[in-house]
């Protein structure tokens, strides 16, 4: 099966400025693809071109078949897409809103009450229903422009930074919401939150000065942090030095350093050579040399540092 | 066009969303009642027909006219909904279309709302009411040029002020091409085919000819034209102004 949204070596110039530079990737039905990237990356430019919102200077992006650039009705029929910041019309209530945005997806009356109907229900607008939209809350508003972009129940959803700006609760309901039409869906996602990556994504693009750096799962990703399964490991005070002496003496283990916030002298953070696994050879070693471990646990490596790492190692 | 009539119709609404359109309409009616009385001679004339009334439109719509076009395009850039409404299945067409289409229903509904002057004209005395139609036609029409000059004006920028007080300006430049004082500007140098064509450009000139109650296919021509001309720039607009 081919793929649901496919982008081929799109390019997109603003004058002088490449904002986006030749990027290519496919996305699946069942995919939820993170895009990340520092903010001008060219995310968002991105997600404009594929949606059709801005023509590409060359290349193109073809949305269930449909190619942007020929037949930008037919492909925005089949999308869903969520701009960042969630524009909306504030002097109009959610559900007449709702129903232009039907109207204008040529949805017959009872296909507009059923569509509308479903995603009050799926977002929880019934209270809100008919207040002016510039009247609610964040929240709210960010769940109208979820439900204007599922509306139709496309098959591929563009989403521009959904969660940026709600609060805690709210974030992990859009993300529930996107996790549960990943299955049936091609979706795509901007964010800059890495935890959004591990909390949703089947798999994370990294883009930077318009171009996809890093192409991965989330767990690809991981691995490329240097301290991708490193052990971070608490001893008592006094066995400190005999642990640093004996785990550096280890083939497996590239490197053994002091981790701990200031004052605390016994954390330590012990780096594996090749990123491989070493949480049970450095806990059998340290047992075995009768060191009582206060904690030790694997740490898969922080994504801000994978991406710290793949974005400003260019001239940024 | 059913997505076209979907635009004009939420966009009509959008005017009645504020109290500002009942400010406007009762501001317009009170102007376009109160100019034939005070500047257009309208009771001492003696005569039985609605010329001060209408001698007067092109300069009340000066003002109105932007001022109801102005925001059709710079509120949908300034909150960033261009880019909602842009990405769903619509053709750019059928945005600007369907724009233009609510702003000028609107301007119908306040230049229809001045029928009691037309009834006073009745009841005071025997108005030829087929020249009183062919004035409101011709107004309909100059409305809706003013207001294509005003919504693709709009599309230029993010500030409301700004897109009124542009195509007002246009507008006025439009409109005195054919005035006496522009004319006579030109005749001392200008050859006179360039006279004509600066005067052939004017709103007064086409706006003139039709309250006497012609019907004059020129007139109509000019004016839909216009409307059409306006469009295709305030298209060509959008497109060159969403890339920034």
């Amino acid at each position: 099966m081919s793929p649901l949204v496919e982008v081929r070596s799109l390019r997109k110039k603003f004058g002088a400025v490449i904002a986006v530079d030749d990027i290519n990737f496919a996305v699946e039905r069942g995919e939820v693809l993170g895009f990340l990237g520092p903010n001008g990356a060219g995310k968002s430019t991105t997600m404009k071109v594929i949606t059709g919102f801005l023509p590409a200077t060359s290349g193109t992006a073809i949305v269930c078949g449909e190619d942007i650039r020929t037949n930008p009705i037919g492909a925005k029929r089949k999308l869903g897409y969520l701009p960042e910041g969630a524009p909306l019309y504030g002097d109009m209530s959610p559900e007449g809103f709702l129903d232009f945005v039907c109207r204008t997806r040529l949805m017959s009356r009872s296909a507009r009450k059923k569509a509308i109907a479903n995603v009050v229900d799926r977002m929880a607008l019934q209270e809100v229903l008919h207040r002016r939209i510039e009247t609610l809350s964040k929240g709210f508003r960010r769940r109208v422009g979820l439900a204007q972009a599922i509306l139709h129940d496309p098959d591929v959803l563009i989403l521009d930074e959904p969660t940026d700006g709600l609060d805690p609760n709210q974030k992990h309901e859009v993300r529930e919401l996107i996790r549960s039409m990943g299955d049936t869906k091609a979706i795509i996602i901007s964010t800059h939150i890495l935890e959004e990556v591990d909390a949703v994504c089947d798999r994370a693009i990294i883009i930077d000065h318009g171009r996809i750096v890093t192409d991965g799962t989330p767990t690809q990703l991981h691995a490329r942090s240097p301290d991708y399964n490193a052990v971070s490991l608490k001893v008592q005070s006094t066995d400190t030095d005999r642990t640093v002496e004996l785990l550096k003496g280890l083939p497996e283990i590239a490197s053994v350093e002091l981790a701990g916030p200031a004052g605390e002298a016994n954390a330590l953070l012990v780096r594996p050579r090749n990123g491989q696994f070493i949480a049970d050879i450095v806990g059998k070693n340290i047992s075995e040399a009768n060191i009582t471990a206060v904690d030790l646990h694997a740490v898969i490596g922080k994504l801000d540092d994978v991406f710290r790492a793949v974005t400003t190692g260019s001239d940024g | 066009m059913r997505v076209t009539l979907t635009i004009a119709r939420r966009e009509f609404l959008a005017y009645f969303s504020t109290p500002l359109a009942y400010v406007f309409l009762v501001v317009f009616l009170a102007a376009a009642a109160a100019a034939p009385f005070y500047f257009g001679d309208f009771l001492d004339r003696g005569q039985a027909d609605l010329t001060p009334f209408f001698d007067f439109h092109p300069f009340l719509f000066l003002i109105f006219m932007p001022a109801i076009g102005m925001r059709l395009w710079t509120d949908e850039r300034r909150q960033g909904t261009i880019e909602l409404l842009m990405t769903l299945p619509i053709t750019p067409w059928q945005a600007v279309m369907g724009k233009f289409l609510a702003a000028w229903a609107f301007a119908t509904v306040a230049i229809a709302l001045t029928f009691p002057i037309w009834i006073t004209v009745d009841f005071l005395g025997d108005p030829e009411h087929s020249i009183i139609l062919t004035g409101y036609f011709a107004s309909f029409l100059m409305a809706g040029a003013l207001l294509a000059v005003a919504s693709s004006v709009s599309a230029l920028t993010t500030s409301q002020v700004i897109a009124f007080v542009i195509s007002a300006l246009v507008g006025f430049l439009m409109m005195v091409a054919g005035l006496d004082l522009v004319i006579d500007a030109f005749s001392a140098w200008a050859p006179d085919y360039l006279i004509s064509l600066v005067a052939s450009f004017s709103f007064m000139t086409h706006f003139a000819g039709m309250t006497n109650g012609l019907v004059e296919l020129n007139a109509v021509i000019y004016f839909v034209t216009l409307i059409g001309l306006f469009l295709l720039i305030n298209r060509q607009v959008i497109d060159l102004k969403k890339a920034s």
